[in-house]
């Protein structure tokens, strides 16, 4: 999720607004350099997905986290990702199944450095969140057949009627009790103690609250931010290592001050090219961008007025809007709430309810899909999701087809010849209204 | 006709029925009676069978079935079943059906359960979540409650009670039921020639759709049969056959597998019906029984979790060495992440114990069987002239 650390700057220079962004890069750099120095320095190194994730706890052991996702996707926007798919299948891995695992194996092949050209280094433990996809399993197994390292696995029950039930909940905190825990102990040498968890969590929640603040400012019009390509940016701490962090708090209070200030001036979203000038078009986005040609994607929104005020993309490591946050006060079943709330651990219906809510509550023309090949869990049954939004809102809808990181799937003349007709759809509906 | 040949036409006729007749009859014939669906891999048939309710496995449209709606559905890029079903329900095949399971095999049959609430928003629609933790105190207390809130949910389907006398009582026909079902795989194993796969196939298939104690009666009657007579033996080689357990091959590429000069003497065709490994106690508490058999012995698949690093893809060869295979055909759907993401695992393991494979990919409505021939004869030449 997170995609900070790239080369090309993001937006015209603004000492105020560069805050967070400065912020956000030191992070990152800070998190890749730790990761390069970890063994060297005695500690312990985590991997973990980002969706389900246990940042948190996995602090309380001072051990340092690798999200293979986010590797997958720097890599995507630094244009690696093709020649490590290509390495993984011809490793044997399928044409048919997820970019993100076959860019993470072809990386690993060729020497296992990193986006940012430091070497990676060799997990200690293996963290599995099994939340919201099935690939996750099957990853982790092949991550841990090239390593042979310890795996820890947390399975997460899918939310498939819509609730979490004490059931759920109490299997995933007897996993984390029983299983996890234990086995964080056992590698790291360290003792869990559950206060310093509370003290992580009740950071969390702060950033949490700024977090929510920042992606509804979107309600307003013009929004200040885009929900779907910016909202990459800042979800990307609170997805990743950060999460539990003075860092993160520091970084999601300086984002709201610098959002807050685009409100009072009645400004646009940042875009590449600067700030978007004027709103024409405001869309709910479902599902993952795509990382190769990310920019090239998001030109073709904001050159024609199009800004996203809100996607479940920016939910898929962690859902705060309706109001959960972590709780220290009850820190390993919140922990467990966080788990099962995830994006994509929803089931089709709850899905559908949420993204219509948000065409409401944010004003929106209507839906975008942007299908991903990759990805099933958030791919199998959004065509139908997207009659559903449409029957029940009244607005109309778009689908485009691309993948996470395999730049052969990325065909700009279509998604942009998609993306235009809907956007004379919307303005036939306006008129027709 | 002969006893086998009568048996496998009966089969044969209920696989091609994509409007499931027989069980339609079933239900009708009672009043009040209830008819459940599950899809592949896993489900407990023992809990609806205690209810009285018949479970009906849908495994897809096969190549009989023209999907047209369907398609609308799915992207390009997610494999068939799901659309075949959808297929089926948009075109009434599936209307009698009261309720329908949904096991936790992938994202893909995960996300259909959604889909099907709202497709058919009145009847009952369960994801059936397996534990992929194995300690008994965390994932067989969940699995015990999973258990338990399918109980409660077919209960209220049916307005009747399930007992844990009925539900031991349907324990022990089902454990008859593998019993019988792993006896066909034994002797498959030690006679290729007398029982062919589609055969063996079309019987597994027949579980599926009859009430069990007509399935396992069918298995006792064929293997009688069979066992009585004798078919002409062949110079083929012995595989085993991997990646079949969901989406399900057309019956035709079995035959050509067969055809091309290769035994299957093991698969994992319709794996509920051996899931278990082991009989589940019928004394004590029944649903704690299923929980825990299912923890410590259940078949070990591509959907599932390893937790051992050694014992991965130890099954694959444990099955080729205890039906004397010479090799392995990876057979797996177009799409099918569990299946496609182990198999670089499974062939390691292979090259480990020194064992020959080969791939290839399929969907339910493969209709060209040259080039699988092909590569399957090609496959069991060099394993016969030179043991590869």
């Amino acid at each position: 999720m997170n995609a900070i650390t790239t080369s090309k700057p993001l937006a015209p220079r603004d000492a105020k607004k560069d805050q967070s962004q400065i912020k956000q890069k030191e992070m990152i750099a800070g998190n890749f350099q730790e990761l390069t120095d970890a063994h060297k320095q005695g500690k312990k190194v985590s991997y973990t997905f980002v969706p389900g994730n246990l940042n948190e706890l996995v602090m309380c052991f001072d051990m340092v986290g690798n999200f293979p996702e986010i590797n997958a996707l720097q890599n995507g926007m630094r244009k690696k990702t093709g020649a490590y798919i290509m390495e993984a299948e011809r490793q044997g891995h399928s044409e048919d199944v997820c970019t993100y695992v076959k860019s993470d194996l072809g990386m690993i092949k060729k020497g296992n450095i990193g986006p940012t050209g430091q070497p990676l280094p060799e997990p200690d433990l293996l963290l599995l969140s099994y939340t919201g996809c099935f690939t996750f399993m099957k990853w982790f197994e092949l991550l841990r057949h090239e390593y042979k390292c310890e795996t820890a696995m947390l399975h997460v029950p899918y939310q498939a009627d819509g609730k979490i039930t004490d059931n759920m909940r109490n299997y995933v905190v007897n996993q984390l009790k029983q299983d996890v825990i234990p086995k964080l102990e056992k590698i790291s040498g360290v003792k869990f103690d559950i206060d310093r968890l509370r003290e992580y969590l009740r950071e969390s929640a702060k950033a949490e609250d700024n977090l929510v603040w920042v992606l509804q400012s979107a309600k307003h019009k013009p929004s200040p931010i885009d929900a779907y390509f910016g909202a990459i940016y800042y979800v990307g701490p609170i997805f990743s290592a950060f999460r539990g962090t003075r860092d993160a708090t520091e970084y999601y209070r300086l984002l709201r001050e610098e959002i807050q200030e685009r409100i009072d001036q009645g400004l646009g979203p940042v875009t590449p090219d600067g700030v978007m000038k004027e709103e024409k078009y405001r869309l709910v986005t479902e599902g993952p961008p795509n990382y190769t040609n990310m920019y090239e994607f998001w030109k073709m929104f904001y050159e024609d007025g199009a800004v996203n005020v809100a996607s479940t993309y920016a939910k898929v490591g962690g859902l705060y809007d309706f109001g959960f946050r972590h709780d220290p006060e009850h820190p390993l079943e919140s922990l467990a709430n966080y788990c099962l709330g995830c994006y994509t651990n929803l089931s089709l219906p709850e899905r559908i309810k949420m993204l219509v809510t948000y065409i409401n509550e944010y004003q929106a023309d209507g839906l975008l899909i942007n299908s991903i090949k990759s990805c099933n869990s958030f791919s199998a049954g959004q065509l139908m999701m997207m009659r559903e939004v449409e029957k029940q809102t009244g607005k109309p809808a778009a689908f485009v087809e691309t993948d996470l990181v395999d730049p052969r799937y990325f065909s700009a003349a279509n998604v942009k010849n998609r993306l235009e007709s809907y956007f004379q759809m919307i303005d036939q509906k306006r008129h027709a209204a | 006709m002969a006893i086998s040949e009568q048996i496998i036409d009966r089969c044969q006729n209920l696989y091609e029925d994509l409007n499931f007749t027989n069980a339609r009859e079933w239900k009708s014939a009672v009043p009040g009676r209830k008819v459940i669906g599950f899809m592949p891999i896993y489900v407990a048939r023992e809990m609806i069978h205690a209810a009285g309710m018949l479970p009906v496995g849908i495994f897809g449209g096969g190549d009989q079935l023209e999907v047209i709606q369907g398609d609308a559905y799915y992207q390009s890029y997610i494999c068939r079943i799901p659309r075949s079903t959808i297929e089926l329900e948009l075109t009434k095949r599936l209307d009698f059906i009261d309720g329908m399971l949904f096991p936790s095999t992938c994202d893909v049959i995960r996300n259909l359960s959604g889909m099907f609430q709202m497709i058919r928003p009145g009847i009952y629609t369960r994801y059936f979540d397996v534990p992929q933790n194995y300690m008994d105190n965390v994932g067989g207390d969940y699995y015990v409650m999973e258990l338990q809130e399918l109980r409660e949910g077919l209960e209220k389907l049916g307005g009747i009670k399930i007992t844990d006398d009925d539900l031991r009582n349907s324990i022990a026909l089902y454990n008859d039921n593998r019993q019988l079902v792993n006896k066909l795989y034994d002797l498959r194993a030690e006679q290729p020639w007398k029982i062919p796969a589609t055969e063996a196939y079309l019987l597994e298939r027949a579980g599926m759709l009859l009430p069990v104690e007509e399935h396992s009666q069918m298995l006792i009657d064929y293997m009688t049969a069979i066992t009585a007579g004798d078919r002409p033996r062949r110079d083929n080689c012995r595989v085993v056959l991997s990646g079949m357990f969901c989406e399900q091959p057309p019956l035709n590429l079995i035959k050509s597998i067969e055809l091309a000069g290769c035994y299957i003497v093991n698969d994992d065709f319709m794996l509920v019906n051996r899931w278990l490994t082991k009989a589940v106690p019928v004394d004590g508490d029944p649903i704690r029984n299923l929980a825990t058999t299912f923890l410590h012995h259940s078949v070990k698949t591509s959907a599932t979790f390893e937790p051992n690093e050694d014992e991965k893809g130890q099954y694959l060869v444990e099955a080729v060495r205890r039906s004397s295979a010479e090799g392995v055909i990876f057979a797996a759907p177009s799409f099918c992440d569990p299946a496609l993401l182990e198999r670089p695992m499974l062939m390691d393991a292979l090259n480990g114990a020194n064992i020959p494979y080969i791939a290839f990919k399929y969907a339910e409505n493969t209709g060209q069987m040259q080039p699988i021939r092909e590569q399957a004869g090609t496959f069991a030449d060099s394993i016969k002239l030179w043991g590869v």
